[in-house]
């Protein structure tokens, strides 16, 4: 008579997973998600996913701990190989090389293999390491130039398309008593987007990445080429005042308060802006201009991703909630213009109506041949990234300290390719 | 019959030996924790700073590259620098927290609300002084440039500026640190002989010479915890730095502990046993002062 039961329990559990997969499977015992999505807009993005999931498996007892951006990023280690969750948040690409390497994150090229995960293709090579697929994306954003337009209005100017016309403009603002652009270095990595949009636009995005993995000087004649064009801009005044103190949220009043005209960074900034007090007529959005015409335009377009770490309790709720993320409907609700604001990764997906989300996928999708990078201290190793972008701070303080500069990042280099 | 016999000869022996036993038993759980916490981490680190290792795989022996490397680092060099900076300057809080104890100790109504007020800084967090402190030396809001430009003077970035930042950042520790100093000596000169005074006073003493010959001398216990204390609390300047600047301008501001953190523990840093070589130098410049206070206090105690 049990077995009985049991027999038709299970009948039944097959029949309605054939028909609905993400609700049959009766998932039950402890979900431990470990999220970095601590500021206010992510915060309720990922509890909102928490609450939808939980109400999809109600036996399922799901508890979520939020964890303060930054310091994610040093927990992460202790964590992972200590008291691992079931799912937790981390990064594309070379970011997530170590955690791989040392066996921590979950081979997930089942989930990978499955046909709801081909709308997930232009991700996939970010996730692949050893051929094999170690994590999810849930969201990515462009990275471009925000800037006031009505200050442009104001002053006479359009959005550039070109370097020159870039510098012109900049002369214009200059004189008009701003920066043209706002930013925060303190925690260097701003310092990195400009690196990355300067260097892929002089010597395109393969140079980039080879400069990247390691195969190319830092004191090759292509990079200071780089500098040089940085140079001009930095001579001109363009950027603000000491931003060596700030970091990027400090950096935002600048703009705001129309000090500075605009700022290079990713679409996670726009909700910072419009909490300032910018409606849409007044900040705009432009790609970063051409440097040279014969590289193909490339952009920074970071991935933020779920993985599930080796060592997790329950694999399997964990896998189902991955492919609840990534499904077409909740990736749309969770990137729209009041949720993240920035773009699903699923392209089945619908992107909100948004002006920079609209800019964003369509520059993405056409307008970006080169190539898509994750960012600088991404793309590039540890401790390379970090020696790097406290090069690139010092650049653009001390632009005549720029031999020194390249002889000690050349030095850390050479070290970590041993 | 032989369990007895045992029992009995055990019991004996132990009566025989308990004076010796006895303190050994009574320090078996210090010792105990003291090996496991903090001698065998010692020798851990210093074993790993031979070992390449990014924390997660398998450690590689590398001999003593660590250290030649260190050799080379400029970060490196830096970073210790700054640590005497933090070593000579933190010293300030000792003669700062001497005189602001001997100006508060007067009986005047209210002294002790002036006494609580002196000693706030040390009770908030360092965080708190840290940030109380950035937003002093703003370039932008700062109440620092807010005074400078009233009196002519041009905006300084303090902490912006590779030159002044550290100097900013321990006057910042300083704060809090010479309110310790203070309440040392608050409490050292209840202990001042007041018959030695009023002897002093009859031979004619007073002032610098009253201080320096008669207070100073008595107050000799309160300025060697006080010194002690600044060492310390100079080798553990982290927090402030990390608060502050975060180790920047450019790497400008970093002392060895954060060093170590960046390289071994933070989010760029996985080169476990480069973060123990610098851990190692560290050690050993506080072996040195260790040794000394454990030196000193042994003289004590045999002088008495």
């Amino acid at each position: 008579m049990r077995s009985m039961k049991k027999l038709m329990l299970a009948g039944l559990a097959t029949t309605t997973m054939l028909s609905t997969p993400a609700f049959a499977e009766g998932l039950s015992g402890e979900l431990r998600i470990f999220s970095d999505m601590s500021n206010p807009a992510p915060r309720a993005v990922m509890e909102g996913m928490v609450e939808r999931f939980g109400a999809m498996h109600p036996d399922l007892d799901i508890e979520l701990t939020v964890i303060d951006r930054e310091a994610y990023k040093t927990q992460i280690r202790n964590f992972l190989s200590a008291d691992a969750p079931d799912v937790a948040n981390w990064y594309a690409a070379n970011r997530m090389g170590p955690y791989v390497s040392a066996g921590l994150f979950e081979d997930i090229s089942d989930l990978w293999a499955e046909p709801e995960f081909e709308a997930l293709a232009s991700t996939k090579g970010a996730m692949t390491i050893d051929d094999k697929q170690w994590g999810v994306p849930y969201t990515y954003y462009q990275w471009g130039v925000y800037y006031r337009q009505d200050i442009f209005e104001e002053l006479g100017l359009s959005a550039p398309t070109t370097f020159e016309e870039e510098l012109a403009n900049c002369q214009v603002i200059v004189d008009s008593g701003r920066a043209c652009y706002t930013i925060g270095s303190k925690f260097l990595w701003t310092a990195g987007g400009w690196f990355d949009y300067l260097n892929m636009r002089t010597n395109g995005y393969d140079f980039h990445m080879e400069l990247a993995r390691g195969e190319v000087p830092w004191t090759d004649d292509r990079v200071r080429e780089t500098f040089a064009n940085w140079r001009k801009l930095i001579d001109m005044g363009a950027f603000i005042d000491d931003h060596q103190t700030y970091s990027w949220q400090e950096a935002l009043p600048f703009m705001i308060n129309g000090d500075a005209t605009a700022y290079l960074m990713g679409n996670f900034s726009v909700p910072h802006f419009r909490d300032g007090g910018l409606t849409d007529d007044q900040l705009g959005f432009y790609q970063f201009p051409v440097i040279n015409p014969d590289v193909p335009m490339a952009e920074d377009a970071p991935t933020d991703t779920f993985h599930i770490p080796a060592n997790a309790q329950n694999k399997e709720a964990a896998r189902e909630f991955l492919r609840f993320v990534v499904s077409a409907d909740n990736q749309t609700m969770i990137n729209a213009g009041d949720a993240l604001g920035q773009l699903p990764v699923n392209a089945e997906s619908s992107v909100d109506e948004d002006k920079f989300l609209e800019a964003g996928f369509s520059m993405l999708s056409n307008d970006a041949p080169g190539g898509v990078a994750q960012f600088f201290d991404r793309d590039f190793s540890a401790e390379m990234a970090k020696a790097g972008m406290e090069g690139l701070q010092e650049f653009m303080v001390y632009p005549d300290n720029l031999d020194d500069i390249l002889e000690r990042l050349e030095f850390v280099r050479q070290d970590t390719a041993q | 019959m032989t369990d007895t016999t045992a029992a009995a000869l055990d019991h004996s022996w132990f009566h025989r030996n308990r004076k010796t036993i006895t303190p050994w038993l009574f320090l078996l759980p210090a010792i105990l924790f003291f090996t496991v916490y903090v001698i065998y981490p010692i020798i851990q680190s210093i074993s790993l700073s031979f070992y390449k290792w990014d924390g997660l795989g398998e450690a590689e022996y590398v001999g003593i590259a660590n250290y030649e490397r260190l050799a080379n680092d400029r970060a490196f060099t830096v970073s210790l620098v700054n640590n005497l900076k933090w070593l000579l300057l933190y010293l300030l809080a000792i003669p700062a927290g001497l005189f602001i104890a001997l100006f508060l100790n007067q009986t005047v109504r209210g002294i002790r609300i002036y006494k609580s007020l002196f000693f706030f800084p040390f009770v908030i967090s360092q965080v708190v002084v840290g940030l109380v402190f950035t937003w002093f030396y703003d370039p932008n809001f700062g109440l620092l440039n807010g005074i400078l430009g009233s009196v002519g003077l041009g905006p300084i970035n303090v902490l912006g500026d590779p030159a002044l930042a550290t100097y900013g950042i321990i006057a910042a520790g300083l704060w809090p640190q010479t309110a310790y100093c203070m309440i040392l000596y608050l409490t050292g000169l209840n202990a001042v002989d007041p018959e030695q005074i009023e002897a002093a006073r009859l031979d004619g003493a007073k002032g610098w010479r009253m201080l320096w010959h008669i207070i100073i001398p008595q107050l000799k216990p309160a300025t060697f915890i006080a010194f002690v204390v600044t060492i310390i609390g100079a080798l553990r300047s982290f927090d402030l730095i990390s608060i502050m600047t975060n180790g920047g301008p450019f790497g400008s501001t970093r002392v060895l502990s954060f060093y170590m953190f960046e390289k071994a523990l933070s989010e760029y840093g996985f080169r476990m046993g480069y973060g123990a070589a610098i851990a190692v130098v560290l050690f050993f410049i506080m072996l040195f002062f260790i040794a000394y206070f454990l030196w000193s206090m042994y003289q004590d105690e045999k002088g008495r």
